[in-house]
């Protein structure tokens, strides 16, 4: 990291986005007290990770990456014991999970072995026993990442419900659309820099505008044409994406034109401002 | 070092609960390995071996082979189940299975994931030594009260290799370098920390390194326990034994920290 500097609000939900590498995990590695941030401080609720990470961590709520359920304990047995991490009182626990286990659909598989789970399972576990603590503030490091859309829709259904709530939500994730349904706010990373901040709506508007013209299979003088509009034009392999200052008039303009020109129009969206600002190199 | 010692808290006993649930859910496969071993060095001992040796000359007495190497397999096996669980086990718990991160995200700090995990590996020495007492006790070859002190040994012998079972977890990068350790450290103590034999038969120089070595001293204290023979070198390897035990705890507490955070 170079030096990033954000303030989350309590009940808000902000979003992390950023090429790999970017910096995301090391970010909320950070927040959550894995690892002691080498300069500047990092404060949750006014409390210091640093100083009183035990009391940092008890309310926090953390859905990590990778899958880290204990796979020598049933479902039901991964909540009992991380719950005793937390000293709740085991009746409490066992209430708790059980009505976690139900919200993320789970309710049938209680004594289902972790290995007999499917991915889209295991990270409704996970998501249930980042609950179990009932943080204040919840950290999702890429919820949803290689799961079937069902489980997605699932997933982003609950973290709204959170919201709803009042719990703040801490969000990393490579998927634009996550971004959008469920973030007040976006922080998009690079480098170790926090590039742009703001509602996605707004920053779509500022970066890019409303709407994007896609072609492809184009003649050299449409591409000419184009470069002669105001906008910005942007060629990735046989592709021609503009972005014009006046949508209205320019399509009207392309009909009269190049009315068999293959082309798409759309609204935009935080992947053009993505992709726009991080570049489309590949970063792996 | 300080700020180790300050962030260690009674919670690390939550991960050292961890273990014993999984230990106790599969326990009947977990108890038999030491319920199983003496029983089989008896008989390869009794029948095989006890048959070529006839007497064993210890601390100016003579007795049968069986009774001599009955504690120093105890000695053995509390070396054994307390590295094998702080080596192997830990790290599939830290390297495959995530565990550590998942218990990292509760109030527990890296300091009490630890020492849970070098207590759990010394409570591994402690059921082991207990089970084969109880089983050499109904083969005749134990000396009551006094081998009950079995007990306190497998806890600071236990404590000395699940410290330096941890070590060599901080230190491997993948799980079969593992190998080293075990043919550098713990082999060569098997063979030459004075379990099959009295160590006093080896020339000079291989005596002299026989007592650096923990285990021979663990053998001592085993041995003084389960036959009942007070040993001069008793308050020695006692004091050997624990000042090592806590050297390697403190030494697997530092480097497993630097570790795991990173």
């Amino acid at each position: 990291m170079r030096g990033i500097s954000f303030e989350v609000k309590p009940g808000e939900v902000v979003g992390f986005l950023g090429p790999n590498g970017a910096g995301k995990t090391t970010t909320v590695r950070m927040v959550s007290c894995f690892l002691p941030p080498t300069s500047g401080t990092a404060l949750i609720y006014g409390i210091d990770v640093r100083e009183r990470p035990r009391e940092v961590k008890r309310m926090l709520g953390i859905c990590p990456q990778e899958d880290n359920l204990d796979p020598d304990f049933d479902v039901l047995k991964n909540l009992l014991v991380y719950g005793r991490y937390f000293g709740i009182p085991a009746p409490e626990v066992k209430r708790r999970a059980e009505s976690l286990l139900d919200m993320v659909a789970l309710g049938d598989k209680i004594k289902s072995p972790i290995a007999a789970l499917s991915g889209g399972m295991k990270r409704r576990l996970i998501l249930a026993r980042a609950l179990l603590n009932e943080p204040r503030v919840l950290i999702l490091d890429e919820p949803t990442t290689g799961l079937d859309p069902q489980a997605r829709h699932l997933i982003w259904t609950r973290v709204r419900a959170l919201r709803a709530t009042g719990v703040t939500v801490l969000l990393t994730t490579h998927y634009m659309e996550e971004a959008a349904q469920l973030c007040d706010r976006v922080v998009i990373i690079d480098e170790g820099r926090i590039l742009l901040e703001g509602t996605p709506a707004a920053l779509v508007e500022r970066e890019v505008g409303r709407t994007v013209i896609e072609a492809w299979n184009h003649a050299a003088e449409f591409a000419e044409f184009l470069r002669g509009l105001s906008g910005r034009l942007e060629e990735v392999g046989d592709r021609l994406y503009f972005y014009p200052a006046e949508p209205d008039l320019v399509e009207r303009e392309l009909e009269h034109r190049f009315p068999h020109q293959e082309r798409l129009i759309r609204r935009a969206t935080l992947e053009d401002v993505f992709l726009l600002r991080t570049g489309r190199a590949l970063r792996d | 070092m300080r700020e180790i010692l300050r962030n260690i808290s009674t919670r690390a006993f939550r991960v050292w609960q961890r273990d014993a649930d999984v230990y106790f859910t599969v326990w009947k496969t977990e108890f038999l390995p030491p319920l199983m071993e003496p029983i089989l060095y008896v008989f390869a001992f009794g029948l095989g071996l006890g048959q070529l040796i006839h007497e064993v000359h210890y601390q100016g007495r003579t007795l049968p082979y069986l009774p001599f190497v009955a504690p120093g397999i105890v000695a053995v096996a509390i070396m054994f189940w307390s590295f094998f669980e702080a080596s192997f086990s830990s790290y599939v718990r830290m390297y495959y299975q995530k565990t550590f991160d998942a218990i990292l995200a509760t109030p527990l700090l890296v300091e009490d994931v630890i020492l849970g995990e070098l207590l759990w590996s010394t409570t591994k020495a402690m059921i082991a030594a207990v089970i084969m007492l109880g089983v050499l006790t109904a083969m005749g070859l134990v000396s009551w009260p006094t081998g009950l002190y079995i007990i306190p040994i497998a806890a600071i012998g236990g404590l000395l290799f699940a410290g330096l079972g941890l070590v060599t977890t901080s230190m491997v990068k993948t799980i079969s370098q593992f190998n080293v350790p075990i043919f550098v450290i713990i082999m060569p103590m098997f063979t030459f920390g004075g379990t099959f034999f009295p160590i006093d038969v080896l020339p000079k120089w291989a005596l002299a390194i026989a007592w650096c070595l923990p285990l021979t001293h663990i053998g001592l204290l085993a041995r003084a326990a389960i036959l009942g023979w007070w040993h001069p070198m008793v308050p020695v390897s006692l004091a050997y034994v624990t000042i090592t035990a806590l050297f390697f705890a403190g030494l697997a507490l530092v480097r497993m920290k630097r570790r795991l955070i990173q």
